[in-house]
């Protein structure tokens, strides 16, 4: 198997404001190689398929094993995380692409801090009094549990907001991961504190009202979080805020 | 005076605790990453986080804690600095679970816990087989807060490259790349606290993330910090053998009743689960009828390594044994160790629900690190550590699940310190030294990118890491080490002929990279040298050569500082604190 190879397109662009190019490679094939391997060979030997000097490829990448959500970008065309993308399984040769809703930085790397800034908007997270011994936290039953730790386990790659038709700059919605996000923390005993400010916080324009139920989302998710449902639950109590602040009003 | 201005560097679990700490009481911190924080190797963690809450009517205590994990750690580790550690991890769990980590519940809505190595008792708390995930986003979504509300400025994608010393050498700030413009600059600091976790890519391939590289210790100790018990790596039992990293496989697994075993016959070609019971070796059941399978990881890595090497009893006569989980019902499994099984199927293609893991051992974080004393601070005044980068801990093993807890337990401890210090910190002469470090940080980066020689830093590395893996993990000679320390050397010269592919100033990753790689030569040889010179067995350093533990000489903390010289690190003996557990022998084939 010495001269079994594998072929790979590389999407480059060495700056936001430089041209995109086309690069191909050709590098030794080895068995349970995935794209992230891939990428570290040419670091180790930059040379083009057709005998040309150049860089290696800058991508973000981290624990390798699909959980620090780091490695997102098109591959073949579709989103999803390059370290779990074992080469065996792509028909060559394969395409890799930056993902293309978020700025590019250079090469596979985007800028995706938006959705950083969007969980700050919704307040996700608990409000503990503080970090001191307080005693045993609420009292949890294992079915509540098993309910938000599938939500808890979004490691923010935002595949589902590239793959979301609404997610763009005209609708500026802030995409299902913090959608789900702001499910997780309103059903927690101390987290629905802010439950009322979440759901105003995604009930204008952006909001959830935006999606467009194209499901994308869910099918793309590498860690299957059930984000239709998690979408269709707080429209249901972003609209009962509707109607409660509009009657209080 | 202002407020004191503190900077961490690094946001995994330690880092992130120290922040919390800081920003509660009162302070600003700058927090610095190379990734985004939430993407930090915390995540990784996957078995539980230990401590003695004694809700399974086992009897069990903190002090029964503190004395597991002081023989786990074969009694290298100064024991109060541990004590406390373990009397402050039942008040670490509750606060965990009051921010909301979805741990894993009884039927009657408590904390549920499992076994894990080196204990008998249930002692780990767990969120299927993602603890470390969930504990990161807890304290992320913490550190959230603290930002939205103006208490901490995140610095992510920024690396940290020195400190910045002042002419008596206290430390007064620290330099930084900005890994998108290239641009460096100095920060202002009162106190610093490095929370850099691990060293694995020293190894080439780990369980580690890339960014583990070390790199931050290792400019620290150039700067004059000590070095302690890097001799002291731990290799997991059980990790799935990859072509770009070694993907751990969680002791849980066998902490929820995983068995290892190979066939009694080699050879043996029958499918694995038509392979009678009575033909099973189950080797760490039979050799350790009280732990069984829950060993420590040193012993159960060094079992592994006599089937493989000196029985030549592994599977297919490959290196590699199973880690079989077909025997639990799939609720349970998916209930409790989802996370890990789906990572074995996606990279192997195999569902472990149905079919033996094929396993071998990896290595997988280092109980050296930076020297610091009780209070988190290193020999350097004003740069504490806390996290896998500090040595204070797990002694000659760490024992699972103790390093989220120590982590934590680190970072809340350093970030009061440090406050503390700053508070009492006078004022700088002049600049605090930081137009020097500036010069000398663009000295090394212009050498760096006007190099002409022929080497890629890539491909050194590759060699680091096979060097590194052959003579300074599992199974050490005298001999290999000399000849690992050479080929170090060797490596170090080329390094000064590395020429990067990249010269450009925008994004380039290689750039940063090389920056790292000649840091992880230095600190490989610290790792290398204390093996050599630490002639008996403790822990996970082991010697066929020097079978035995040595207390007489050496139950003593190896103490490593830079010279500078072609001879390589000083190295200096530090006596250990043993005042609450006389030292015995470690034995866990019996109950202790």
């Amino acid at each position: 198997m010495a001269d079994k190879t594998v072929t790979l397109e590389i999407k480059r662009q060495a700056s936001p404001d430089a041209p995109a190019v086309w690069e191909r490679f050709e590098i030794p094939w080895r068995s349970g190689m995935n794209i992230t391997s891939a990428l570290m060979e040419i670091a180790a030997n930059p040379v083009t398929a057709d005998g040309k000097a150049t860089t290696p490829v800058t991508y973000d990448s981290n624990c390798l094993e699909e959980i620090c959500g780091s490695c997102a970008m098109r591959i073949n065309g579709k989103a999803r995380m390059a370290c779990s993308a074992l080469v065996e399984n792509f028909e060559q040769p394969i395409k890799v692409e930056p993902l293309s809703k978020f700025p590019l930085v250079r090469d596979l790397q985007v800028d995706r801090s938006v959705l950083f800034e969007n969980l700050k908007r919704v307040k996700a997270w608990v409000p503990v009094d503080g970090t001191y011994d307080l005693g045993s936290g609420p009292r949890v039953f294992p079915q509540q549990q098993e309910a938000n730790y599938p939500l808890s386990n979004c490691i923010s790659c935002t595949c589902c907001m590239e793959v979301c038709p609404q997610f763009n700059e005209d609708t500026g919605f802030v995409g299902a991961a913090t959608i789900a996000q702001v499910k997780l923390f309103n059903n927690h005993p101390t987290g629905k504190v802010f439950k009322e400010e979440r759901l105003r916080a995604l009930a204008g324009d952006g909001g959830v009202q935006e999606c467009g139920f194209a499901q994308n989302c869910v099918e793309v998710c590498p860690k299957q979080i059930p984000l239709t449902n998690a979408i269709s639950d707080v429209s249901r109590d972003v609209l009962v805020q509707k109607v409660k602040d509009f009657v209080r009003s | 005076m202002a407020a004191p201005k503190i900077i961490v560097v690094g946001g995994g679990l330690a880092g992130l605790a120290a922040v919390i700490k800081i920003a509660e009481a009162g302070g600003t911190v700058d927090l610095f990453s190379i990734v985004p924080v939430k993407r930090s190797h915390s995540v990784c963690a996957q078995g539980g986080i230990n401590a003695a809450k004694n809700l399974k009517g086992e009897g069990d205590t903190t002090f029964k804690h503190f004395d597991d994990t002081i023989y786990g750690g074969d009694f290298l580790a100064n024991q109060t600095p541990v004590k406390a550690m373990c009397e402050a991890a039942p008040g670490i769990i509750d606060l965990l679970d009051r921010m909301g980590v979805p741990f894993n519940r009884t039927p009657e809505g408590l904390l549920d816990f499992r076994r894990f190595g080196g204990t008998l008792y249930h002692r780990t708390a767990f969120a299927g087989a993602t603890t470390g995930q969930q504990l990161l986003y807890a304290l992320d979504e913490q550190v959230r807060r603290h930002e939205s509300e103006g208490r901490v400025n995140k610095y992510e994608g920024w690396e940290f490259l020195s400190a910045v010393l002042d002419s008596k050498g206290v430390a007064r700030g620290i330099t930084a790349l900005n890994l998108r413009t290239m641009e460096l600059r100095s920060f202002q600091a009162d106190a610093i606290i490095l929370a850099t976790g691990g060293v694995g890519a020293i190894f080439g391939k780990s369980t580690n993330s890339v960014v583990c590289t070390g790199s931050a210790q290792s400019a620290i100790f150039q700067q004059g910090a000590y070095y302690a018990n890097g001799e002291f790596i731990q290799v997991h039992p059980t990790a799935i053998p990859g072509e770009d990293k070694l993907r751990l496989m969680s002791e849980s697994a066998r902490g929820e009743g995983g068995r290892v075993w190979v066939p009694r016959t080699v050879g043996d070609k029958r499918p694995v689960r038509q392979i009678p019971e009575s033909e099973r070796f189950y080797f760490l059941e039979e050799w350790y009828p009280k732990y069984g399978n829950l060993v420590p990881r040193d012993i159960a890595t060094r079992a592994i390594h006599k089937v493989v090497y000196e029985l030549h009893m592994g599977i297919d006569s490959q290196p590699m044994v199973y880690l079989d989980l077909t025997h639990i019902d799939r609720a349970t499994l998916d209930h409790k160790l989802g996370g890990i099984l789906e990572i074995y199927e996606k990279f192997v293609g195999v569902d472990p629900h149905e079919e033996p893991m094929k396993i071998f051992p990896g290595m997988h974080y280092t109980m050296g690190g930076l020297w610091v004393d009780f209070d988190q601070m290193t020999n350097i005044p004003g740069i504490f550590a806390a996290g896998e980068c500090e040595y204070q801990y797990h002694g000659a093993n760490r024992l699972g699940a103790n390093s989220l807890v120590s982590c934590i337990f680190g970072g809340f401890r350093s970030g009061p310190n440090a406050l503390a210090y700053a508070k009492n910190l006078s004022a700088a002469e002049g600049d605090g030294g930081h137009a020097a470090e500036i010069q000398r940080q663009t000295e090394i980066n212009n050498r760096l990118l006007t190099n002409d020689g022929n080497e890629n830093p890539f491909k050194l590395w590759r060699e680091l890491g096979d060097t590194m893996s052959k003579h300074a993990t599992v199974v050490r000679y005298n001999k290999g080490l000399k000849l690992a320390d050479e080929k170090i050397v060797e490596l170090q010269e080329r390094f000064k002929k590395v020429n990067l592919s990249d010269k450009s100033q925008w994004a380039n990753t290689s750039f940063a990279f090389t920056r790292q790689l000649g840091n992880m030569l230095e600190l490989a040889r610290v790792i290398v040298g204390g093996a050599a010179l630490r002639d008996e067995s403790r822990g996970a350093h082991y010697k066929p050569d020097f079978p035995d533990r040595n207390d007489e000489q050496f139950l003593k903390t190896t103490k490593a500082s830079f010279t500078g010289q072609p001879s390589g690190p000083r190295f200096e003996f530090e006596d250990v604190d043993i005042q609450h557990i006389k030292p015995r022998p470690r034995r866990y084939d019996a109950a202790k």
